[in-house]
């Protein structure tokens, strides 16, 4: 028979690095975009009319 | 496509299990290949941006087939352990991770590079999700003939993302992968025909028996050499790759004609263990083939690198 507080425990455990791992891949997502954004941008931003 | 839930917590790792790391490894090899050989100036970003976009497509795909076929993956020795079989990931989170996944390669190709190459991705990932998987897997013998189209297109949208074009020589990249595809299965599935039996997939050993599988793979094999020669007649390959496709395809040929003449796939328990290469003595010949089937596409398209590799000036290896 398991003990059910660790098993919970376990479970919070696995969550918790699951949720890690989600905001890690989101925010590397955030910050590819910019990079993309800035790199097709290239001297366009400062060769623009004004 | 439910399965009960595991006791077992699902951790992260499992997650990227379902990408199917290994064969997304490959995958990013060709297309990393095709868009090397465009020949085409890309923004070391863009270009890693692109690579990331067909791996990340890749594993969707893989994701979204093993949402659809836990039912048979837990029949088969090689995949019982996979992450829903399993019972440690649930079918429906699988599924929504291949959708997602699927949805910001394909945009972000489209909006960091160019929408050929967004286009040729979306078309690999429902091909292999939905054409193969949900159709011809369980219902032709012709399955992974049809179905390696999605395995092989990789170096076109490589190709496709470096320049915005498609040409010739970028099909004939998918053309090696697709008629590669058969021989380099099939000697596999010769010696896993029992698991493939039990799950009730149609694979060639199954349908039409060994010795027919045994000669159409020779067949292909015979198809596929002079197809892997082919680039050094249309500007893409030189004479390393000359050698490499020559002496490789002569081993080739030579391993295919073993299977031809051996008995494998006839004998019951092909297999020792759930591992993909210790076989019985009557299927040595169809694990030696199916082994260098990868050296050998891999020897394939790391010449074409290096051959690229050594015609550019240290500065534009930079660039």
């Amino acid at each position: 028979m398991s003990d059910p507080n660790s098993e919970s425990e376990a479970f919070a455990k696995a969550r918790r690095g699951r949720n890690i791992a989600i905001a890690v891949g989101l925010l590397l997502f955030v910050v590819l975009v910019f990079v993309v954004t800035i790199v097709r941008l290239g001297g366009n931003v400062a060769n623009r009319a004004i | 496509m439910t399965h009960a839930p595991s006791k077992a917590p699902a951790l992260w790792s499992d997650y990227v299990l379902l990408l199917k790391p290994r064969v997304m490894s490959l995958v990013v090899f060709t297309a990393f290949t095709g868009l090397v050989m465009a020949r085409t100036p890309l923004n070391p970003i863009l270009a890693a941006v692109a690579v990331l976009c067909i791996a990340v497509g890749a594993g969707a795909s893989g994701a979204l087939n093993m949402w659809y076929d836990a039912d048979i993956d837990a029949k088969m020795r090689r995949t019982r352990g996979r992450p829903v079989p399993a019972g440690r990931v649930q079918g429906a989170d699988a599924l929504t991770l291949g959708v997602v996944l699927s949805l910001f390669s394909v945009m972000l190709m489209g909006m960091a590079l160019n929408w050929l190459a967004a286009g040729l991705l979306a078309f690999t990932i429902l091909f292999y999700a939905v054409v193969y998987t949900m159709w011809l897997k369980r219902s032709t013998a012709q399955n992974i003939v049809i179905g390696g189209l999605a395995g092989a297109l990789p170096p076109a949208i490589g190709w496709a993302a470096a320049s915005g074009t498609a040409p010739p020589n970028a099909w004939l990249l998918v053309l090696i992968i697709f008629l590669w595809t058969p021989p380099h299965f099939w000697a596999l599935s010769l010696y896993t025909s029992e698991d493939y039996a039990k799950a009730g997939v149609p694979m060639m050993p199954v349908v039409k028996g060994a010795a027919s599988t045994r000669r159409q793979i020779f067949g292909y094999s015979l198809a596929l050499i002079p197809v892997c020669i082919a680039p050094v007649f249309t500007g893409l390959g030189g004479p390393i790759y000359l050698a490499v496709s020559g002496l490789g395809g002569l081993v080739f040929l030579l391993l295919a004609w073993r299977v031809l003449r051996s008995h494998a796939g006839e004998a019951k328990g092909e297999r020792n263990d759930d591992g993909l290469y210790d076989v019985k003595a009557s299927s040595k010949d169809a694990r030696n083939l199916f082994a260098f089937s990868i050296l050998y596409l891999t020897l394939l398209f790391a010449a074409l690198l290096a051959e690229r590799a050594m015609a550019m000036t240290p500065l534009e290896l930079l660039r």
